[in-house]
């Protein structure tokens, strides 16, 4: 079958992380550590494992981080080179899956648990906090923390990948490719709300509106009592969107500390050499992007007390204002099966506002991943929400 | 003898003319047939300005002399404008200074020892210790300041406000507990334009929002017509209602001042003469400082301009009791400033020069760039408007001197949040004016730094709104485009351009009126 593969290329990783974030072209030129390959199908050899062939898979800001070497080394425990990626997966059954019929259309919750892998249940995953699996590395798959950085599973980015039932949730009639391929991204995005912590009333802000951001806008709004939610956004449809999702105030990026200070009637003080800061600000800030700027910008703006809540996977930055303001700062990572994550995510994709939002997902064939990966780099800037691939196109 | 203002026909002998526009000036060519209004010369100044000074306090009108006002034991308080005025800075020794001199002279002769000096700076930035010192001089401040019996007003200290009651109109009247509390309080103002003095001294200097907001918000100043003209100035029949009321709790004791239009000294006076009268030394002179300017990186050509300090003279000072006082005042305003204009025209053009009120020692950002042409200059008339009602004002200014962060921290947040949302001034007052107002960064960079409090921004355009409900077209010449479309205004590169883009509104041969100011005129439109 053809996937994408990626690959250990240490010069190429190298390369992307010395000049991807600045240059994300030189990722679907030369640098980036992936290939178009033929390779031989899945197996499933144990019970509660099937077949699937990719109908839909999308490109997630942590795949480009992966690709332009900009993930930290932290992940590569847990993740078993060469794999195909793409964990964000619209597929249809090839083979019966215990309940499920072959040729049911499934979404895959890509997180590879203690189910899956065969083990005794962990901690976590017994109280069904699956994304905290304690054993992501053991059992009878490769490590892997999720399907598409699995060597064993494959990924959506190849035209055939095998998942546990476990990790599959039926699409609903009547929803196309295009609205099942946003339920695993919206489900990440009620997770993050609903870690938030947000009280009634509580004053929001999300750093970044992206897929990742505008997510959990939608989120925040539908499933929390938060008052003010200002979203910062750089793109012109990315604010409308933001809008449209629940945002009550949509800032620029080098506004927001101006503009939360003044809703929030917060002081705000100016560090020799360093950036300024509040005190005082929202009660919880979203960091939906992950890179320095976005996290200072969340840390900087929340009041003491507060919390800061990581959505996208973050880069290093300066803490000092979490240890100065006491602020809670907390991680969350995919969805967990005791929020019923995906349930509520489907019933948040089949609103009017996403499925206008789904309409806009871009897909490319396989052998097209150049113009694809550069397409997602300027997503924001193009005025696309999700770019994803579709293996059975070949056009 | 100095030469009265008059209105001058653009003809093909008619020069370049002198054309203000931020940190420089330009020489434009006007269509013919435009009139350009020019100022008075400088009237005569008074040939003793202490004998003046003294004269006024001994024979006061309408009010016991000064002396037999002072007695051991009394609270003796002495407010005066703040750097608002005069414009340019006047140089030493400021005309406040030497009255205050005066002033406490004599209460020292009458044993008086309970003074306090206050800056009457209502919503400005608090001065720093240089400026004050600069306004009552050195021995005043000396005297006074380091046992903080000289200081700025703080209409943001609760605890020395005091709530004299509200006038007929509902208008609550809130200024210093310790003017409203003395024996005596005297105001030192500096009456540059018809517009200052009178009621509006204390009643709005040492006022708090609480009583600032009932006249400086929109609907009152497009009833203003114009700000020059207190008996048809909605603002300043607020500020004369509240002035009654605190006559009835404190006696008031007002010295007031005016100035001759000297207000360009050496070796820019040629922009206070007729271009056509400019001698071969004048013309060097401007030709100099043209390439200077032209050259020059922008910091040097604001310490260039903001360096200056003019050489006026006193024309007047009287003082006693506050109405009786500033009809005389007027009467010397109106002979240095009234022009008088026969009929309006379609279009009115003006030069934003680099200084307004608010600026002093700061940039003109475009939000005080607009107070300045469309608040100031445009109300610069008696009677009516020089420009027709749906006319167009065209204004030189480059819109581009930036905010500055010490002086003006709530105009950034205004211009890039309210302006964005509406330029209507009645729809960002009702909006926005009170979380402004009342936010604690501002009301704390107000007390402690020297920022202009909150609402400030909303004040300037205020200033606005007559003439923005008046006109269908305010064209700015020469400034940047994306800041004039912010404040919902139009750029254009050269007058022509300004002309060709206001044809849609005023035709294809309006008639225009350049007022030529500074130095400072105001219009007698007939």
């Amino acid at each position: 079958m053809l996937a994408l593969e990626m690959f250990r290329s240490v010069s190429r990783t190298m390369a992307g992380k010395a000049i991807g974030g600045r240059m994300p072209g030189v990722l679907s030129g030369f640098a980036a550590p992936l290939r178009l390959v033929t390779i031989d199908e899945p197996r499933v050899e144990r019970p509660g494992w099937a077949r699937l062939r990719t109908r839909l898979s999308g490109i997630c800001g942590s795949d480009l981080g992966a690709l332009s070497g900009r993930t930290s080394l932290y992940f590569s425990a847990v993740v078993s080179l060469p794999f195909v990626p793409g964990h964000e997966v619209v597929a249809e059954l090839l083979d019966d899956c215990e309940d499920l019929p072959a040729g049911t259309r499934v979404v895959v919750d890509p997180v590879l648990g203690c189910a899956a892998r065969g083990v005794e249940p962990c901690e976590a995953c017994a109280a069904g906090a699956t994304n905290r699996c304690a054993r992501i590395t053991v059992g009878h798959l490769s490590p892997g923390l999720q399907t598409g950085f699995c060597h064993d599973t494959g990924g959506g980015w190849g035209q055939q990948l095998a998942a546990h039932r476990s990790q599959l949730h039926p699409v609903p009639e009547g929803f196309s490719d295009e609205q099942a391929i946003l339920i695993e991204p919206v489900a990440c995005a009620v997770h993050t709300a609903l870690r938030a912590g947000v009280a009634a009333g509580d004053r929001v802000l999300v750093s970044g509106a992206g897929s990742v951001g505008l997510f959990a806008t939608l989120a925040l709004r539908e499933l929390t009592e938060a008052g003010e939610i200002i979203v910062v956004a750089k793109h012109p449809h990315q604010r409308e969107l933001a809008r449209e999702l629940g945002a009550t105030e949509v800032v620029a990026p080098g506004e927001v500390l101006r503009r939360v200070r003044r809703s929030t009637g917060a002081f705000q003080l100016e560090p020799e050499f360093s950036t300024p800061y509040l005190l005082g600000g929202v009660d919880v800030a979203v960091d939906a992007v992950g890179s320095k700027q976005s996290l200072e910008s969340a840390l900087q703006a929340t009041r003491a007390g507060g919390r800061v809540v990581l959505s996208g996977m973050p880069a290093a930055a300066d803490l000092s204002a979490a240890w100065f303001r006491e602020l809670e700062v907390v991680g969350t990572y995919a969805s967990s099966r005791s929020d019923d994550a995906f349930g509520r995510a489907t019933e948040l994709v089949a609103t009017d506002a996403v499925q206008q939002l789904a309409k806009s997902v871009a897909s490319y064939p396989l052998h097209r991943w150049r113009e694809a990966l550069d397409h997602a780099h300027s997503a924001g800037r193009l005025g696309t929400v999700k770019v994803a691939f579709d293996p059975r196109s070949s056009h | 003898m100095s030469r009265p203002g008059f209105v001058l026909e653009v003809d093909d002998r008619t020069p370049p003319l002198v054309v203000h526009e931020g940190l420089g000036f330009r020489l434009e060519s006007f269509p013919l047939g435009t009139r350009v209004v020019y100022p008075p010369e400088s009237i005569p100044a008074v040939p003793d300005v202490e004998e003046a000074i003294r004269e006024a306090l001994l024979h006061p009108h309408d009010s016991e002399p000064l002396p037999a006002l002072l007695r051991p034991g009394m609270r003796l308080t002495i407010a005066f404008d703040d750097l608002s005025l005069p414009l340019p800075t006047m140089r030493a020794p400021d005309i406040r200074g030497r009255i205050i001199e005066q002033v406490l002279t004599m209460a020292a002769e009458a044993g008086v020892d309970d003074v306090q000096l206050i800056a009457a700076n209502a919503l400005h930035r608090r001065m720093t210790a240089a400026e004050l010192q600069h306004i009552v001089g050195e021995r005043v401040f000396r005297s006074f300041y380091p046992q903080g019996q000289l200081y700025n007003f703080d209409a943001e200290d609760r605890d020395n406000l005091a709530h004299l009651g509200t006038t007929d109109k509902g208008e609550d009247v809130e200024i210093s507990r310790r003017a409203a509390e003395s024996d005596l309080l005297v105001y030192v103002n500096v009456n540059l334009v018809a517009m200052d003095g009178g009621h509006k001294s204390v009643g709005i200097g040492l006022a708090s929002y609480r009583s600032l907001r009932h006249h400086h918000n929109a609907k009152t100043m497009v009833h203003s017509r114009s700000f020059m003209d207190h008996k048809h100035s909605a603002m300043h029949h607020s500020a004369w209602r509240m002035g009654r009321l605190i006559k009835e709790h404190v006696k008031v004791f007002q010295i007031e001042t005016t100035l001759n239009n000297d207000v360009f000294p050496k070796p820019f006076d040629f922009l206070q003469k007729r271009e056509w009268e400019w001698s071969v030394k004048d013309q060097a002179t401007m030709l100099g400082v043209r390439r200077g300017l032209s050259v020059a990186p922008q910091r040097m050509r604001h310490k260039m301009f903001h360096d200056l300090r003019s050489v006026y003279g006193l024309t007047g000072v009287n003082a006693g009791e506050v109405e009786a006082v500033h009809e005389r005042t007027l009467q010397k305003v109106h002979q240095q400033h009234l022009v008088e204009v026969q009929g309006q025209s379609d279009v009115l053009v003006m030069g934003v020069p680099y200084l307004g009120p608010y600026n002093v020692s700061s940039s003109m950002n475009p939000i005080l760039a607009t107070c300045m042409g469309l608040g100031y200059y445009f109300n610069s008339y008696r009677g009516q408007p020089v420009v027709r009602k749906g006319g167009a004002v065209i204004l030189y200014h480059p819109l581009n001197e930036g905010f500055n962060q010490l002086h003006h921290p709530s105009y950034v947040d205004f211009y890039e949040e309210v302006l964005a949302e509406s330029t209507d001034p009645a729809v960002v007052g009702e909006k926005y004016e009170q979380q402004f107002a009342q936010d604690p960064w501002f009301i704390h960079l107000y007390r402690t730094s020297h920022a202009y409090h909150g609402v400030h921004p909303f004040y300037m355009w205020y200033w606005a709104a007559h003439a923005m409900d008046h006109l269908d077209e305010v064209i700015w010449v020469g400034a940047d485009r994306r800041v004039a479309a912010r404040l919902g205004f139009r750029a254009a590169s050269t007058l022509a351009d300004a002309l060709e883009m206001a044809s849609g509104t005023v035709g294809t041969s309006p008639s225009i009126t350049y007022l030529h100011n500074p130095p400072h005129l105001l219009a007698d439109v007939r």
